[in-house]
């Protein structure tokens, strides 16, 4: 299945500035691990170290967040569109990191 | 070094926002534009959305969460002015205006985290970072020189209602 992602305004640096990218894929993780291998600098912003999607990303299916459909098992089909959105999270416990 | 301008009043709404939250942790978004040149990328603030913090818990002294759907609903916007989301805001009560771990785990580069540090009750610092690359570590950005001459707002004790 062939399916375009789109890319967010930030994350472009590591995909050669492109906004969308097409993909093939059966599932949402699919279509994302093929993002990622055809732009390697972005997956440590998408996946944390444990190769599972960084808590605070996620992934619209034509609108939908696939959280509440199959997750990264969602079924893709041929021209179906996926965001990648973040939730913004932070807050100030913990050690300094700049 | 990469640089923030927005104007006086953004960043009085923005602090206001800190010190009617205190002692929680406020948010927000940044809309504007940004430009490169040469190895400086200048952020352009236009617009300021608050947002709430949908923490529900008993943490939101030191963590604030915005979900993807009110993310979703302010690229809409932006875009339908040409423009984008360059960034958030938050705030750290009785804590400096410096990224922690968490912040540096729960962020992309290329945008703007600009934090206000609140001591008790009072807006004391404004201070703007971007992650690096490789994630290591957040980067400080110049904060646009008017808008820190700003005269900062009075400062209230209480949580908005």
């Amino acid at each position: 299945m062939s399916a375009t992602v789109q890319v967010p305004t930030p994350l472009r640096r590591f995909t050669g500035d492109a906004g969308e990218v097409q993909v093939q894929g059966g599932t949402v993780g699919e279509a994302l691990r093929q993002l990622v291998e055809q732009h390697p600098s972005l997956e440590r912003h998408l996946y944390g170290d444990d190769g599972k999607l960084r808590s605070f990303v996620n992934v619209f299916l034509n609108d939908e967040d696939v959280r509440y459909l199959s997750q990264e098992g969602t079924a893709v089909s041929d021209g179906d569109t996926l965001a990648i959105i973040p939730s913004i999270a932070g807050g100030n416990a913990g050690e300094v990191a700049s | 070094m990469n640089k923030l301008v927005l104007s006086p009043r953004h960043l009085q709404t923005i602090q206001q926002h800190a010190a009617m939250t205190y002692p929680e942790e406020c948010c927000g978004i940044l809309i504007g534009r940004r430009a490169e040149e040469g190895d400086t990328a200048t952020g352009v603030v236009e617009r300021i959305l608050s947002a709430n913090n949908q923490r529900e818990d008993a943490s939101r002294h030191n963590r604030y969460v915005i979900d993807p759907q009110t993310v979703l609903a302010a690229h809409k916007e932006a875009r339908a002015t040409g423009a984008d989301v360059i960034g958030y805001y938050h705030s750290h009560p009785d804590c400096p205006a410096v990224p922690s771990d968490f912040d540096r785990e729960h962020a992309w580069p290329g945008l703007t985290y600009l934090i206000v540090s609140v001591e008790k009750g009072k807006v004391v610092d404004s201070r703007s970072w971007q992650l690096t690359d490789d994630r290591q570590r957040f980067a400080e950005e110049t904060l646009d020189p008017a808008a820190l001459g700003a005269e900062v707002p009075v400062a209230h004790n209480r949580r908005a209602s």
